[in-house]
């Protein structure tokens, strides 16, 4: 118990360090970038306190946000996607989830990619949509979030391989 | 009263939910309100911090073009000095008009800087220790980078002019017809200059420079040049697309301008309102 509390603290440190100092400079192509840190969302203990898990998730999005100066865009795209987890949990590993027996590394890799999928696609969504603030650029908008959306799920694809080697 | 605590309890998780989600809508409502100081912004202490550090190691990388950047602005300087001093013998000489101009430039470095986004904002290495105060211009030698918005001991957030709440007045150098300049949120190279008269002598190429209008910049700055031009709906309006002459993905050092004549300037504005 003890050494996942540790393990998600420096999760929690790093991916923040990580997105404000690397990732969010990024700018493939313009306007493209990454945001790996929701990484903490999708790998917190699926039995994990759920109060807790909201209110990690709310200091995870309002940590990048001082940093990006962004109001709260990142704190409610995180509580959102905290909030819904349950859900898509239950929708993307059926019933195994219900029984809290599930471990994320033995998933099969299809109700795997629809978990993390749904998770960022949701998150970028929220995000943009709270960072443009008005539906006159609509098109911008779903391009962003699926560009971004691809680019950080396969960034959360390597980071879970090079995870798992380690681990192993 | 037991029923109540007992429904508190069993949705807490929904309670939560509903009142984090309210404290994050406030916060990302009042960040696109402008004009209103912000509980959140990364002019603090850990922040800052972090990306003074950050941009200490980053600044190394780009060191030969910033002293390009100075080298070329000095040799600009110096050549007005010497026509300057060429056309005034009498330089030392001290009447009404010479006076000290009532702007203060001070010299700071861009340890964070975004153009990615809808609402983009740099962050300073100076702040109110230096003297840097709200509302106070922010330029490099190339052109208009933004105005500053929060204010820490020693940092502070600058509201970039990439962002949808900047609103910057502008002008033709060539003529005095005028704009407010904004920025549509897709090239970081491209701003706009949108309500200019149709009358206005528009032509692709031409400079555009800061008005003397707004209390932060000095008129004359410049800006960028046209690429493009179209007329609004109603014929009478032109929109121009202005490429601007500096950088804005790579800036490094500013300078931020303060109008010492500002706070005169406001009282004898609002006097005049009240009457």
């Amino acid at each position: 118990m003890n050494n996942v509390v540790i393990t998600n603290t420096f999760r929690f440190i790093f991916l923040i360090l990580l997105q404000v100092l690397l990732l969010n400079n990024i700018n493939f192509s313009g306007y493209i970038n990454p945001y790996l840190y929701v990484l903490f969302i999708i790998l917190y203990p699926f039995n994990g306190n759920q109060t807790l898990f909201l209110f990690l998730s709310f200091l995870l999005g309002l940590g990048v946000d001082i940093f990006e100066d962004s109001g709260g865009i990142n704190a409610a795209a995180c509580l959102v996607i905290a909030y819904i987890r349950p859900l898509i949990l239950r929708f993307s590993f059926g019933v195994s989830y219900d029984y809290q027996t599930i471990k994320f590394s033995n998933t099969p890799p299809g109700s795997r990619l629809s978990y993390i999928a749904i998770l960022v696609f949701v998150h970028h969504f929220v995000l943009f949509t709270l960072e443009f603030f008005n539906f006159a650029h609509l098109l911008l908008l779903f391009k962003k979030t699926f560009f971004s959306g691809i680019f950080t799920i396969i960034l959360v694809f390597l980071s879970l391989a090079l995870f798992n080697r380690k681990s192993r | 009263m037991q029923q109540i605590i007992n429904f508190l309890i069993r949705n807490k998780n929904n309670i939560l939910f509903l009142l984090l989600l309210s404290v994050s809508l406030f916060l990302t409502i009042q960040s696109h309100s402008y004009q209103k100081s912000k509980f959140i912004s990364s002019a603090n202490f850990i922040s800052g911090g972090i990306y003074s550090w950050s941009s200490n190691i980053n600044t190394y990388f780009n060191l030969e073009e910033y002293n390009l950047r100075l080298l070329e602005e000095n040799e600009r300087l110096r050549s007005r000095l010497a026509t300057y001093e060429d056309s005034l013998d009498i330089k030392d000489y001290e009447d009404t008009i010479s006076f000290n101009g009532s702007y203060t430039f001070r010299a700071s470095e861009v340890i964070n800087n975004n153009y990615a986004k809808m609402d983009n904002y740099l962050t300073i290495k100076n702040g109110s220790r230096s003297g840097i105060e709200r509302d106070m211009g922010v330029v490099t030698s190339k052109g208009i980078v933004g105005i500053v918005e929060n204010v820490s001991p020693n940092y502070s957030t600058v509201i970039s002019i990439l962002n949808s709440n900047s609103k910057i007045n502008a002008q033709l150098k060539k003529s005095n017809h005028f704009g407010t300049l904004v920025w549509n949120g897709r090239d970081p190279n491209i701003v706009q200059l949108t309500d200019v008269p149709a009358i206005a002598p528009v032509k692709k190429g031409d400079t555009i420079i800061t008005g003397g209008r707004s209390l932060i910049f000095p008129k004359g700055l410049q800006i960028g040049s046209i690429t493009d031009y179209q007329l609004d709906q109603s014929e009478s309006y032109y929109t121009i697309d202005i490429e601007l002459f500096n950088d804005m993905t790579n800036i490094g050092y500013v300078y931020i301008i303060e109008n010492t004549a500002q706070a005169e300037i406001r009282k004898l504005q609002k006097l005049t309102k009240d009457e």
